[in-house]
């Protein structure tokens, strides 16, 4: 190994460990509260509590101006109970009406509130899990519970024209998930900086297929140039992803869900080592199929079906699995 | 390759000799997901007719504009503006029924079977083939999608379009979602297996009479 070739590796070593422990220390919402809300958790089956940085001012206790929703729904306030402080005043107790779901995240917003002699008009904090349970159970849904193809019912063409063969299906699956993670943080981007504040949202479906295409050409090129083995082994299913539905729903599931940028990439990391799951498992079956007697107007793709069909109900029983 | 198309040619090509779903194996996403009633099949059906219908026009219209490079985007973004329309008229006009199918109709942008046809037919022919090979390929996508619909909702839940055919549920196996790919994957072997009686049928009609 050269010295510069160490060198890179250890920048490169170093980078990851950081980007990890950044992660997994980070809280889950950054610094918006403006300094005043330092922790948020869910305290109990009706109860979100807050932590504040200083002592709440007496005179304020909360009576109709404390709101929650939930981050995808900012229009369904929740019914807010009781307001009820801990006796330093520095913890915030907000207990609601209907049964709060640690799976999600959830606004309270805090007007005309004072506290250590600041005035804050108004003041939004996220509550949710941390960061890493947040994407681990992302990731964990995408790929099992709500996998694209035997849930979900997506990406189905390329699905059956590329389980032939393990190797084809390695190919694909290892090129999609790269093209899926890679796209979806760029589509992000573009749906929150430039889409959103346009009040362009109805344009979604052309610029993101057209983002994907653009992609995809992209990728293909730079592929060609810089990696021609790679290139060759995978470049074929590079221009099969463009017709494929998941690179499309993917997409349109985190804008409904208004995901943040790391909740989005685990989106797409998930489903997209869901979709390679799927069509490993396929590949394998489907490669024995071959030597089996099947009878004549079920060869092909009529016995494909069914076998999915079995795998669909194998997945059904996932959907037990609960990750609270 | 400007050849003699028949309005009749087009569309029992796209019913029966080449149906998307049944024959071609194309975007079977919906045909799995959406079919347990016939309601939702029908209205995702009419969506696809549309889009391609639409997007057939189109393409054929702008055949001698459309760069063959750039050929591939200009007719995603060709779909896609076909698609925004149809899924804004049905949001609006039938805001119940979409609601279930509403991931799906944003997705024809991607269902294969229209880019197909555009780029083995439309791109070739002049407007009005192009136009009945749209509908053959829509209304054929319809039928493949209310009969696998018409199957499992029978079978499923003893209704057809909700109305009750027998009193109580048959199988309720059916309604659930993974029957979608049994169900297809049956009715494309009957299909194949009718095919083939038909062939050997009219081969022996030949023999027949010469």
């Amino acid at each position: 190994m050269t010295a510069r070739a160490f060198f890179r590796r250890t920048v490169l070593l170093v980078l990851a460990a950081a980007c990890c422990a950044a992660l997994w220390t980070a809280p889950a919402t950054p610094a918006v509260a403006a300094g005043l809300i330092t922790d948020g958790s869910f305290h109990d089956d009706h109860t979100l509590s807050l932590t504040l940085a200083d002592a709440m001012d007496a005179g304020w206790d909360g009576a109709g101006k404390v709101t929650v929703f939930e981050r995808t729904s900012p229009d369904i306030p929740l019914t807010v109970r009781s307001v009820t402080f801990t006796p330093d005043r520095r913890e915030l107790h907000v207990a609601v009406e209907e049964l709060v779901n640690p799976g999600e995240a959830y606004v309270v917003r805090l007007r005309d509130c004072s506290a250590g002699g600041r005035a804050v008009a108004e003041v939004d904090y996220t509550v949710r899990r941390g960061m890493l349970a947040i994407l681990v159970t992302i990731i964990l849904s995408a790929s099992l519970i709500h996998n694209f193809v035997f849930t979900r019912y997506l990406g189905l063409c390329i699905f059956f024209g590329t389980s032939g063969r393990k190797e084809t299906a390695v190919g694909m699956g290892i090129s999609f998930t790269v093209v899926m993670t890679l796209s979806a943080g760029f589509i992000w981007a573009v749906y929150n900086f430039v889409l959103k504040p346009l009040h362009l949202d109805f344009l979604q479906v052309l610029v993101f297929v057209g983002i994907v295409a653009i992609f995809v050409q992209f990728l293909d090129t730079v592929l060609r140039k810089v990696n021609p083995f790679l290139f060759k082994k995978l470049g074929v299913y590079l221009v099969l992803i463009t017709t494929n539905c998941i690179v499309l729903a993917v997409p349109l599931i985190l804008v409904n869900n208004a995901y943040d940028m790391w909740e989005s990439l685990a989106l797409a990391l998930g489903s997209g080592a869901g979709f390679a799951l799927a069509l490993f498992l396929m590949a394998s079956v489907r490669e024995r199929l071959e030597l089996a007697d099947i009878p004549g107007p079920f060869r092909g793709l009529p016995i494909a079906f069914v076998v999915a069909g079995l795998f669909a109900l194998a997945f059904l029983g996932f959907s037990g699995l609960n990750l609270g | 390759m400007e050849g003699n198309y028949t309005v009749l040619n087009r569309l029992t090509n796209g019913i029966f000799k080449e149906n998307p779903i049944f024959k071609l194996a194309l975007s079977m996403c919906p045909a799995v997901a959406v079919t347990n009633n016939i309601r939702n099949g029908v209205l995702l059906g009419l969506a696809v007719l549309f889009v391609q219908v639409a997007s057939n026009c189109t393409v054929s219209l702008l055949r001698r504009v459309i760069h063959e490079r750039i050929r591939i985007p200009a007719y995603i973004i060709i779909i896609a503006t076909w698609v925004s329309v149809i899924d804004m008229v049905l949001a609006a006009y039938v805001p119940a029924v979409y609601k279930e199918v509403a991931l799906y109709v944003k997705l024809i942008v991607v269902f294969a079977i229209i880019i197909s046809r555009l780029e083995v037919f439309a791109c070739r022919n002049k407007l009005w083939p192009s136009f009945w090979d749209g509908v053959g390929m829509g209304v054929g996508f319809l039928f493949a999608l209310v009969m696998v619909g018409f199957v499992r909702e029978l079978l499923g839940s003893g209704t057809v379009w909700g109305y009750e055919i027998v009193p109580f549920r048959p199988f309720f196996f059916w309604s659930l979602p993974p029957a979608g790919f049994f169900a297809i994957g049956l009715l494309m072997a009957l299909f194949i297996w009718v095919e083939k009686k038909f062939e050997a049928w009219q081969q022996k009609r030949k023999e027949v009479r010469p």
